[in-house]
């Protein structure tokens, strides 16, 4: 084989995972930038003082791109991880469509791109916290917490936390009690989330060697800090109304989430063998999505009434 | 789905053709896309007082 021939067969083998348009687009893990999304227009729409509608929509597509930019950098982070998990096998890298390095540079590129527009186009103070939310997340969550310690998604929750703070600093240029409850709204939600779902992925996560809470110390400890987090979060949701910064709608629906949420816990906590323990974990897993959802729909209904 | 090698170089399958298409084509309408948006925030930044003439300072000269 001459040398030519031989580098047109390595080109030919670098191409075998040629990605669709659909593949990045898998990167930048569109049903996490969702949600991002949703937090972060609550926190623009509840902002005192107006915005552009039209820089209001760049704020929210900068963010939605350092989101992205985030699951991108954290995919080639943790590919090795995503290979040997039945839920993220099929992820583009582990199943050979796109290059590790290659993910990374797209996520590097779209992580400079969405702060440097945030900051230029909108301010500076909501691209300074872009920028952390993905150093955080990528650097702080991905690299260095996750495959440490079992309190991995308790500190990297302030990554997923922080999207309604820079909706915020985008409209009024600093930061204030309000987004700050609502910082800490997320931040407190996370545990219980990740840890029903952690319950339920166990064997999942032993396989990756994740030190996740279930895996570390045991489903017995993981129902107890559920609960727990979950006695800390219903006070929390009601935080805002009782502060005086929402109207009796929210207080009436953080006050009734809050208890369902913590019936879920319980149920959870209570119910610990077969098939009726899982049956527990996931509907408080699901309950959670739609209990962050419900209270930031409400927020977003009377900020927008106002 | 391999790409094939040979005296004309590396040759893409009809996938890989249409999956490299459809990649350029993403990466066209981003950039017109942004090329709108950065030709809206720049009239937006810029306001309606662009349009507004300024009067010229008055200048008194002393003899």
């Amino acid at each position: 084989m001459s040398l030519i021939s031989e580098e047109r067969t390595v080109r030919a083998e670098s191409l075998q995972g040629f990605a669709g348009v659909e593949d990045y687009w898998a990167l930048l893990k569109p049903r996490v930038m969702s949600l991002v999304v949703f937090t972060a227009l609550v926190g623009i729409v509840r902002a005192p003082g107006e915005i552009h509608p039209v820089l209001g929509f760049v704020a929210l597509f900068c963010i939605a791109i350092g989101a992205g930019a985030a699951g991108a950098l954290n995919m080639w982070w943790d590919a090795d991880i995503d290979a040997r998990m039945e839920r993220t096998r099929g992820r583009p890298i582990p199943a050979g469509r796109i290059e590790a390095g290659e993910a990374m540079v797209f996520g590097l590129i779209l992580s400079g791109a969405s702060v440097l527009m945030l900051g230029l186009l909108v301010g500076w103070l909501a691209g300074a916290l872009l920028a952390f939310t993905i150093f955080f997340y990528a650097v702080i969550y991905s690299m260095w917490l996750k495959r440490l310690t079992p309190q991995n998604i308790v500190i990297g929750g302030a990554a997923g936390a922080l999207p309604p703070v820079i909706g915020w600093a985008a409209v009024t240029g600093n930061v204030a009690i309000e987004p700050l409850l609502l910082f800490a709204l997320i931040f407190i939600w996370t545990p219980p989330h990740f840890w029903a779902l952690a319950l339920l992925k166990k064997r999942d996560y032993e396989r990756a060697g994740i030190p996740m809470l279930p895996n570390v110390a045991g489903d017995g400890e993981t129902r107890r800090q559920i609960l727990l987090y979950s006695l800390v979060l219903a006070p929390a949701g009601v935080a805002p109304f009782a502060l005086g910064m929402t109207g009796p709608l929210y207080g009436a629906a953080a006050i009734a989430l809050g208890a369902l949420f913590l019936g879920f816990a319980w149920q959870v906590y209570r119910r610990r063998e077969g098939e009726t323990a899982e049956r527990a974990a996931k509907h408080l897993f699901a309950f959670s999505v739609l209990y962050l959802f419900l209270l930031f729909a409400v927020l977003l209904a009377e900020g927008m009434a106002r | 789905m391999n790409a094939m090698t040979g005296d004309k170089g590396v040759m893409l399958t009809d996938a890989q053709k249409k999956s490299r298409r459809r990649r350029s084509l993403a990466i066209a309408l981003v950039l017109a896309f942004l090329c709108v948006l950065f030709y809206v925030v720049t009239i937006v930044k810029l306001g309606p007082g662009v349009m507004k003439k300024t009067a010229l300072p008055e200048i008194t000269v002393i003899v």
